[in-house]
């Protein structure tokens, strides 16, 4: 008999296909999500050695990272024409490996097409239980359905590709204990940024985070995504949230869902993976959401956070004199000066969008600020839906409408500027407060200066044109 | 995968902690179908102003760092994404080995699967490493990976951790894509467990 065992383990040990001494498990994987950056070399490396991919049955492929998010025509295909040299051979190469491979492809022409961690769960091939891969470090994201789901390096692709498993060792297991009544005005962003600025950017490294607690449990399905979206940004691979109603409720009906008996068979089944009782994890970590405030961050790295009523921490304070060097770097590279009030620091620019922040809920959120006000003078705002379907959502509830109207633009959807690959890009010395997932150097474009935070924030910024709190927002 | 047995070499020190992924390769070089070429680009926006022309006093520009095969860097080295294109930066600048102490786990496995080995040193040993090698820039180390042992220009020889399964790997330069593929009967065993055709 085995002792009570963690979401993890039961996920973990359902998939371990073999296991030699002293070597890493087989690990069987149920989802593979591909996309046009990290594939290429893949594919290629199978057809050198005359291999199939094994089941393009649990693949399935997208474009998003670098595609245009401006259309020449107002069609999705229009947007060929702002695509650079190399982005189009790169969305070729896909087309034709999908071709080749037998691989389901949203494409371009897809009413589907999105980014894959948002089509992921939208289509229903996201489902709890499972282990899910993608060539991309935020498949954290697919967590928050109670799936083992973490990104892999290209090989490891090649490697999924040609056998439909995965070499890996066990990790660790961490609990992030997250109780307390989550105040108005703070999001699922906030409650991550807030963890991260706790356990530092490695705090995470060697574990799976599963978050826990009745903050968790009050959150929808897409601010658990966000919240296990940057688990990576904690060094976690994965993060995980247990299935409950409110993630069968989001399953139920989706294009990929099992559907009549089998339904209830895999719900019967769900409600087994949740913690047993008095399961033992490596190391736990708590964190109040009732003490919570809109977090923003300050420096080049997510770690470097703040509640926005903050002000910029100043490097003399810190005794450690790497954390010191690494802070005086960071301040001189977002040119902030140590003591300023977070609040009321200029911007350029404001990104709405991304696998961290590019559901409907978000620009539920962003549309819920900037109604009936404008976007500050100077101010570029940009506002980039998830997927082809947030975006026919958004439009059906005329978010679109309230975006434009503010003066915001509204875009195809992509990972635009998140990672600045398909020519949304900040220019040098520009300050973006983006609700994507990594403010690092040049992240979103060569000497541009991000500022992270949640779609609140980045929308109530944009009608102030500088670093705003979306609760005291004037009317 | 090349392999990697012993190694002796001078040593480029960039000491900063959480260097992250887009560093060693920013995002827009990802757009390649290859794997090669990309080591002209390795720290591509702490290397180049902004015209495009070296920065003489970063450390990847010295005519010397091109002739070395080892990277010490800072703790929690390559954070962020799992673009294996950083590993094949590294490499393709001619780097084997990177030594820091830690590693995110992504970048370190990537790493491992190349023919790069991710060096991890207590933060102690790090530091007195950095420091000779401040002293005397010319001054050599020396990997063996059969018995996991560096050697610092002091003569100091102090052990470093790795799993068996890379070690073997590394040491015959075996991909493990072989060793998956060899599990075939046991994938297909376990998905007819699970019901399936």
């Amino acid at each position: 008999m085995t002792g009570p065992r963690t979401l993890f383990d039961k996920i973990w040990e359902g998939h371990v296909v073999a296991q030699e001494p002293g070597s890493p498990a087989v690990l069987y994987i149920d989802l593979h999500l591909v996309h046009e950056v990290t594939s290429p070399q893949a594919f290629e490396g199978l057809r050198q050695q005359g291999l199939k991919v094994r089941r393009p049955d649990k693949t399935a492929a997208t474009m998003d990272h670098g595609v245009p998010t401006r259309t020449a025509d107002g069609t999705s295909l229009g947007r060929m024409a702002f695509a650079d040299e190399l982005s189009r051979r790169q969305i070729a190469a896909l087309e034709a490996n999908c071709r080749e491979f037998d691989i389901p492809y949203y494409g371009l022409e897809s009413p589907n097409q999105g980014i894959v961690h948002v089509i992921g769960p939208e289509l229903g091939l996201t489902q709890p239980g499972m282990t899910l891969v993608c060539g991309d470090s935020h498949t954290s994201t697919h967590g928050a359905f109670g799936a083992l789901a973490f990104g892999i390096g290209t090989s490891e692709v090649e490697h999924v590709l040609a056998t439909q498993a995965l070499l890996q060792y066990r990790p660790k297991t961490c609990l992030v204990q997250i109780d307390g009544r989550i105040p108005a005005g703070i999001t699922g962003k906030d409650i991550i940024l807030a963890l991260i600025a706790k356990i530092g950017t490695g705090g995470g490294a060697g574990y799976v985070l599963e978050y826990g607690g009745s903050a968790i449990r009050a959150l929808s399905m897409e601010q658990r995504m966000t919240v296990c979206n940057m688990s990576i940004e904690a060094g976690a691979r994965a993060g995980m949230i247990a299935p409950d109603d409110t993630t069968f409720a989001y399953v139920a009906g989706r294009r990929f869902a099992p559907q009549g008996t089998a339904w209830d068979q895999a719900v019967a089944a769900w409600r087994k993976l949740p913690s047993d009782e008095g399961a033992q994890y490596d190391k736990t970590v708590d964190l109040d959401a009732a003490a919570l405030e809109p977090m923003i961050t300050f420096g080049t790295n997510p770690g470097m956070a703040r509640p926005v009523s903050g002000r910029v921490p100043d490097p003399a304070a810190f005794s450690d004199p790497h954390e010191r060097a690494a802070l005086e770097k960071a301040l001189a590279y977002m040119g902030l000066t140590p003591g300023q009030p977070l609040i009321g620091h200029p911007v350029d620019v404001v990104f709405i969008g991304s696998c961290t922040n590019g559901r409907l809920e978000d620009l539920r959120l962003a549309a819920s600020v900037l109604s009936g006000r404008k976007v500050a003078a100077g101010v570029r705002a940009l506002v980039v839906p998830g997927s082809q379907q947030v975006k026919k959502q958004a439009e059906a509830e005329g978010l679109d409408q309230v975006f434009l109207a503010a003066g915001a633009e509204w875009r195809e959807p992509g990972c635009s500027m998140c990672i600045a690959m398909n020519g949304d890009q900040l220019s040098p010395g520009q300050v973006a407060v983006s609700t994507s997932n990594r403010n690092f150097e040049g992240r979103q474009g060569k000497g541009g200066r991000t500022m992270l935070a949640s779609p609140l924030t980045a929308a109530a910024t944009a009608v102030a044109g500088r670093v705003a709190d979306a609760r005291k927002l004037k009317t | 995968m090349q392999k990697l047995t012993t190694l002796t070499s001078t040593v480029v020190l960039l000491p900063i902690d959480n260097i992250d992924t887009d560093q060693v390769i920013p995002a827009r070089f990802l757009k390649t179908t290859e794997k090669t070429g990309l080591g002209e680009h390795l720290f591509e926006d702490w290397r180049y102003d902004a015209d495009g022309s070296p920065k003489p006093d970063f450390v990847l520009n010295r005519p010397e760092s091109k002739r070395s095969a080892v990277l010490l860097a800072g703790a929690n080295f390559g954070i962020g994404s799992s673009r294996e294109h950083a590993p094949w930066a590294l490499m393709d600048y001619g780097f084997r080995a990177v030594i820091a102490p830690s590693f995110a786990d992504i970048l370190r496995s990537n790493s491992l699967k190349n023919g790069l080995l991710p060096l991890i040193l207590e933060p102690a040993v790090h530091l007195r490493l950095l420091e000779q090698i401040e002293e005397i820039p010319a001054a050599q180390v020396s990997i063996d990976l059969a018995s996991q042992e560096l050697t610092l220009p002091s003569g100091e020889k102090v052990g470093f951790p790795i799993d068996p399964f890379s070690k073997t790997c590394l040491l015959n330069g075996t991909d493990e894509l072989g060793y998956l593929l060899g599990f075939e009967p046991q994938i297909i065993a376990y998905e007819q467990r699970l019901g399936e055709k």
